[in-house]
């Protein structure tokens, strides 16, 4: 029960979208470029980061981020907490 | 020569660099319009409704402080310093943050105000939540504004953009999103900056250290510069005398580590704003317990890579065109290639919009409800308030801008102006603790003890010039330019405490108590009695208990302090 004046609108912020399919894409897509970046790495590139090929270890590591958010989005969707009925 | 090109700070940025970075700046906006959905009223725009998950809550918590001026100063301290940094997180945040989760956030979710200013107002009186409003919304718009002159200049040396433009454009992108989104714009942005700051600064690490010869590799090399090998010890030198640049034990644990680690922690709103903000009191309370394993971790993404700048280029720091704020920008420019390097340049961009975006979304909040509502427009519909939110959100970035190009012509007034403000933070902790822990505290003394610490820590900072103890070496230097200014600002903080502690009790003596019932909900063993029964509030599953968390945390930090020593 809401005792609030009448002149205040509702919350919307239910409303609001779920982060984790933003964050899931965005590292998706830039895990995806920076892994094919990695794998036609040039020597001046590996030589530049000491013999690692940075790209393609941050490229999985990125899709790998990308890939659990989007997974754990689409397991444990949100669920809107309904208030109790009274 | 390679060595010599590779100590300009001009990034070579590709076209794949650039599209990471477009992509990037396209989301952000992104993220402002589809937050702007979710607002329909006041507290929607300024506390996101309070309806945040706790991992969300949380790693704003920690990314609101994880601004670019963080961590280029803490690689530069790194740099500086050594390991002996690390006290400005382990025990300079992380004990603060547990407090603030497990005992003071009770206090300010529970009792429902929405700025901690407006706590002060019902435990203190109006005096007390006008000096506060007041001091922490014109610190919070200046401090955008050196965030934003901060970016400038490395925009300026990285990608060649004229200083005016690298300022006005990134204004214009947290602009955006803050005033369409509110404080859900800068949350959702703060949590996306914090894994790309992370993915960022990671590569700098692992490079770093494989270029340096690893762990031993980076000691040995260390050891041959001036810092010596001393720099991997924390504690070295913190006895009394003092040789350690951070100076005596004293000052670290009591003036850094308690009096200015709670003070910011505990009582600034630009971070207790992202608890606030959670769905409930258990996600709010693990709001900061959760931003403290991040914590824990951050600086070896900041003082290795600074050791290992120092490593790579002896000469940073000694002078004027390579100084220690450069290591980051220097590591990234010889160490990552094309593609690593967009996304730490996005890193970096990103944590200069989380420092500005952070201050100005706690700015509105505090100049809106604290000041306009409570002081000249009262009474109002709600709508009319998320109306002056958005307008003050734009006033706020202006004065920002403004704000940075007076900082790009007069440097030195800005860290006057620095200085002042934390003249005024160093007392707070003295008052809210007091205030939430004893009934007895009278209105009048909040504001007496606030205004008495402020002074007592600004008298000190004019004292301390003449003590020779605050010197290495003891030797007292006429221009002052050897003193050893954190040292001098940790002892400050304990003076501005203590002289707090002191007036706040002799003006409550002097002075009747506040009646009980208006400190329902405030105050230490004065429960509200409209809040929910304890026991029909549904038990946490295991893994989201506070305490764990507050104790795991400790024991981490603890651990880590162990192996460190």
């Amino acid at each position: 029960m809401s005792n609030e004046e009448s002149s205040t609108p509702e919350s919307a912020s239910s409303k609001l979208f779920d982060l984790r399919v933003l964050i899931g894409g965005l590292f998706t897509v830039y895990g995806v470029v920076l892994t094919i970046v990695g794998i036609l790495a040039s020597e001046a590139a590996l030589a530049k980061a000491a013999g690692i090929n940075i790209n393609l270890w941050m490229g999985l590591g990125m899709l790998a981020l990308g890939v659990f958010f989007l997974f754990w989005w689409r397991l444990r969707p949100l669920q809107r907490d309904v208030p109790p009925s009274d | 020569m390679a060595l010599l090109a590779s100590q300009t700070l001009s990034l070579d940025l590709n076209v794949l660099d650039y599209g990471i970075l477009a992509v990037y700046f396209a989301l952000v906006v992104t993220i402002g319009l589809l937050a702007k959905r979710a607002i329909a009223t006041s507290e929607d725009f300024f506390l996101s409704g309070r309806s945040l998950p706790a991992w969300v809550t949380g790693i704003a918590f920690v990314s609101a402080n994880l601004g670019a001026i963080e961590i280029l100063g803490m690689a530069a301290n790194g740099a500086q310093y050594g390991m002996s940094t690390v006290h400005f997180y382990w025990i300079g945040a992380v004990p603060a943050m547990v407090f603030l989760g497990l005992v003071m956030m009770p206090f300010y979710y529970g009792s429902g105000v929405r700025s901690v200013p407006e706590y002060l107002r019902r435990r203190f009186n109006r005096p007390t939540h006008l000096f506060n409003a007041l001091t922490f919304a014109t610190s919070s718009v200046l401090i955008a504004g050196v965030n934003l002159f901060a970016l400038g200049i490395v925009l300026q040396a990285t990608l060649g953009w004229p200083l005016w433009a690298a300022i006005v454009v990134s204004a214009l992108f947290v602009l955006v999103y803050i005033t369409l989104g509110g404080l859900s714009g800068a949350i959702y942005n703060e949590v996306l900056q914090f894994f790309i700051i992370i993915a960022g600064l990671i590569p700098i690490l692992v490079v770093g250290l494989k270029s340096v010869g690893g762990w031993s590799g980076l000691e040995k090399a260390v050891a041959k510069t001036d810092l010596g090998a001393n720099s991997f010890s924390t504690w070295q030198g913190t006895g009394i005398p003092w040789s350690n640049a951070l100076g005596d034990w004293v000052g670290i644990v009591f003036g850094l580590g308690f009096v200015l680690s709670f003070g910011y922690w505990t009582t600034n709103f630009a971070e207790v704003q992202r608890a606030l903000s959670a769905k409930d009191m258990n996600a709010a309370q693990r709001t900061p317990l959760i931003g403290a394993f991040p914590k824990i971790f951050i600086p070896f993404l900041t003082i290795i890579p600074g050791l290992v700048a120092l490593a790579l280029v002896p000469k940073l720091g000694k002078s004027d065109s390579l100084p220690y704020n450069d290591a980051i920008p220097l590591m990234m420019n010889q160490l990552l290639p094309n593609g690593a390097l967009g996304i730490a340049m996005a890193g970096l961009l990103a944590a200069f919009m989380a420092g500005m975006a952070a201050n100005v979304s706690s700015f509105n909040t505090v100049f809106t409800y604290d000041i306009w509502q409570e002081y000249i427009r009262p009474g109002r519909p709600d709508g009319y308030y998320l109306r002056v939110g958005r307008v003050v959100t734009v006033l706020g970035v202006l004065i920002g801008i403004v704000t940075a190009f007076i900082a790009s012509g007069y440097g030195n007034i800005m860290e006057y102006i620095q200085m002042l403000f934390s003249f005024f933070n160093a007392p707070l902790f003295a008052t809210f603790i007091i205030a939430m822990f004893w009934k007895r505290v009278s209105p009048m003394s909040g504001i007496a003890g606030l205004a008495a610490g402020t002074a007592g820590a600004a008298a000190f900072h004019f004292w301390a010039f003449n003590l020779s103890y605050f010197y290495p070496g003891g030797v007292i230097d006429p221009a002052h330019a050897t003193i050893n200014a954190q040292m001098v600002n940790f002892y400050a903080a304990i003076m501005a405490f203590l002289v707090d502690a002191v007036v706040t009790v002799i003006v409550t003596y002097m002075g009747k108590p506040k009646p009980v019932e208006e400190l329902a909900g405030l105050v230490w063993g004065i429960p509200d009695p409209s809040a929910p029964d304890p026991s029909t509030v549904p038990k946490p599953v295991w893994w989201q208990s506070p305490k764990l968390l507050g104790f795991g945390a400790l024991a981490l930090t603890a651990g880590l302090s162990l192996v460190f020593l």
